[in-house]
């Protein structure tokens, strides 16, 4: 199914499915997330099955300011789908999908350990990637490039990038 | 020795209490910075958990802050062992966010240079493999061979590693003089030295009985965690995005996507191999295509890098000709190579999900551009990150020692795991 078809498919449930450059995206209400994938995962003519990847992108200043993305793949059908959620700056928390896609675990870790989004209903929601007394989210917009005390070089300050005399 | 311990030794009563072993970061058998923390009970392992992170370089964070050309360099340091498919998924991304596409013999390049890293990043797999199950004299077969790749890639790129030879557009020179000998030489050689592997391996009493029926990982649990690639495939699901998405031109190669069912070690080490065949054949292909010229790079001054690039005797170097133009014949030429240089490619606004097969599995590149000289947003969906998230479904309930042939047989690279 191309993209548009899809769109045309997954549009007779939720609305508010659009496509560009040939990828079809879904935008939810994050009370409607978990309620949605179970349903596009078992129509037979869908059948996303498959959930490739979990990210978000951190827009300061707007609403929503946070977007979290899920990209759905069918291994029967092969096309994709992304899902996206969107986050107002405060409370950004969505529900877990590790009941409908056990590989959400760690991407939704990694998504928390980046942006600090949390997502209600993780079995184990701690940072992944990041030490555990990690201060802050590096991945947020806010959060400069640099700019930490670092563990070498006798806990030298190494200043951000666009403040480096070279 | 305590009261209680004295008594329980004489009366024959067995301590029921467990053990938790740390093993790693720092371990020759985890490929790389990887930490398991086992909790063991005698030789069997009751729970483990993998913990990651201990290479994590913040190469999404840091392509925000560089031009959309940069990004190249720092996606091919991921997963270093297949950098062509960082830097090919990264670049089909950017170029279908632009609405281009590489010109012809730029596609029949990158599919050279990623079938060929295929190869190289099995035979790592191999090498490591057999030196972790005792097998060493393998050890030295797979970086023997690798390093013949590895030479071509030198040839081509300059570099041996991290070549960033692919770049938004098309990839940045042509092969050198001689490339397709080298190439033609590698073909004729690699056949032999597989069944070479294969002699050495297949049938040995030691490497069946520390491969076979170990790290079953069945085909719903494999889904579900999100397992792609040879492990997906060794479980009988024939998922292989160049098959079933064809980009770069996969579509017309002719190529086997082979698939075993007995999902464990060993059908994952002869599935592996068989794929080395298939790679073997995909280059072969390429390099009959290449034999016609064209260019590499496309001609849209928008989008190609400002460059006429030739082998000069320090190695890659611009070509004193263009040198000359920029410098002392146009102005304008000098104004658009320093545009082109410092400030980079404009990119519309919008977000794209592409994936590549990688030897590791679905590698997917998820970019956002705000329409500007920067990326906005870089995920890389990194297969050997989200495969390792089956460690604990294969390793517990097993022996601790099976849980090396089964780190081994997922082949995960750290520097793509932790990014």
């Amino acid at each position: 199914m191309n993209a548009q078809e899809l769109a045309d498919r997954v549009g007779e449930r939720h609305p508010s499915v659009v496509v560009a450059r040939q990828e079809a995206t879904l935008t939810l209400e994050r009370t409607e997330l978990l309620g949605a994938l179970a349903p596009l995962r078992d129509d037979p003519e869908l059948r996303l099955d498959f959930l490739s990847s979990i990210t978000a992108s951190d827009r300061p200043g707007r609403d929503p300011r946070f977007w979290v993305a899920y990209e759905l793949y069918s291994l029967e059908l092969r096309h994709r789908l992304r899902v996206k959620v969107g986050l107002a700056e405060d409370g950004a928390s969505v529900p877990s999908v590790t009941s409908v896609f056990p590989t959400a675990n760690w991407l939704e870790r990694e998504t928390y350990d980046f942006y600090g989004i949390v997502f209600d209903g993780h079995p184990d929601l701690r940072r992944i990637l990041l030490p555990d007394g990690w201060e802050g989210w590096p991945l947020r917009k806010t959060e400069e490039l640099g700019g930490v005390n670092t563990w070498y070089h006798g806990g030298a300050f190494i200043p951000p990038v666009d403040r480096r005399i070279t | 020795m305590s009261e209680r311990e004295v008594d329980a030794l004489s009366t024959g009563e067995v301590r029921q209490e467990t053990m938790i072993v740390n093993m790693g970061p720092q371990h020759p058998s985890t490929h790389g910075v990887l930490r398991l923390l086992l909790e063991l009970d005698g030789e069997t392992v009751v729970s483990c958990e993998p913990i990651i992170g201990y290479l994590h370089t913040g190469i999404e964070k840091n392509t925000e802050y560089r031009t959309w050309q940069q990004g190249v360099t720092f996606v091919t340091r991921a997963d270093y062992l297949s950098p062509f498919f960082n830097e090919t998924a990264y670049c089909l991304a950017v170029e279908k966010l632009l609405g281009i596409e590489a010109p012809p013999r730029a596609q029949v390049l990158r599919v050279l240079f990623m079938e060929m890293n295929r190869i190289a990043s099995h035979l790592v797999w191999l090498a490591t493999a057999g030196m972790e199950l005792g097998a060493v004299s393998v050890m030295l077969y797979g970086f023997r061979e690798r390093e013949t790749i590895l030479d071509i890639f030198e040839a081509a790129t300059g570099l041996r590693m991290n070549h960033a030879y692919v770049r938004i557009g098309g990839v940045v020179m042509d092969l050198p003089d001689g490339g397709l000998d080298a190439i033609g030489d590698f073909t004729a050689m690699m056949p032999g030295r597989i069944r070479e592997y294969e002699n050495l391996l297949s049938r040995n009493p030691i490497w069946v009985e520390r491969n076979a029926g170990v790290g079953v990982l069945k085909a719903e649990t494999a889904l579900g965690l999100g397992v792609t690639g040879p492990v997906l495939r060794s479980a009988g699901v024939a998922k292989d995005v160049r098959r079933d998405e064809p980009y770069c031109g996969y579509e017309t190669y002719e190529f086997d996507v082979p698939v075993r069912e007995t999902a464990d070690c060993y059908g994952r080490f002869e599935l592996r191999l068989e794929e080395m065949r298939e790679s073997l054949r995909i280059v072969e292909q390429c390099s009959e295509r290449l034999r016609e010229p064209g260019h590499v790079m496309i001609e849209d001054p928008k989008v190609a890098w400002p460059a006429r690039l030739e082998v000069g005797s320090d190695g890659i170097g611009n070509a004193p000709s263009y040198v000359t133009h920029i410098m002392e014949e146009s102005m304008e030429a000098l104004i658009h190579h320093f545009k082109m240089v410092t400030e980079g490619v404009s990119v519309p606004a919008g977000e794209v999900y592409v994936p590549v097969e990688s030897p590791r599995g679905e590698l997917g590149f998820y970019v956002v551009s705000d329409g500007g000289h920067r990326p906005y947003r870089v995920k890389i969906r990194d297969p050997s990150f989200v495969n390792l998230q089956s460690v604990p479904a294969m390793v517990e309930g097993g022996l601790v020692a099976d849980a090396i042939a089964v780190i081994s047989s997922l082949d995960p690279v750290m520097g793509g795991v932790d990014r």
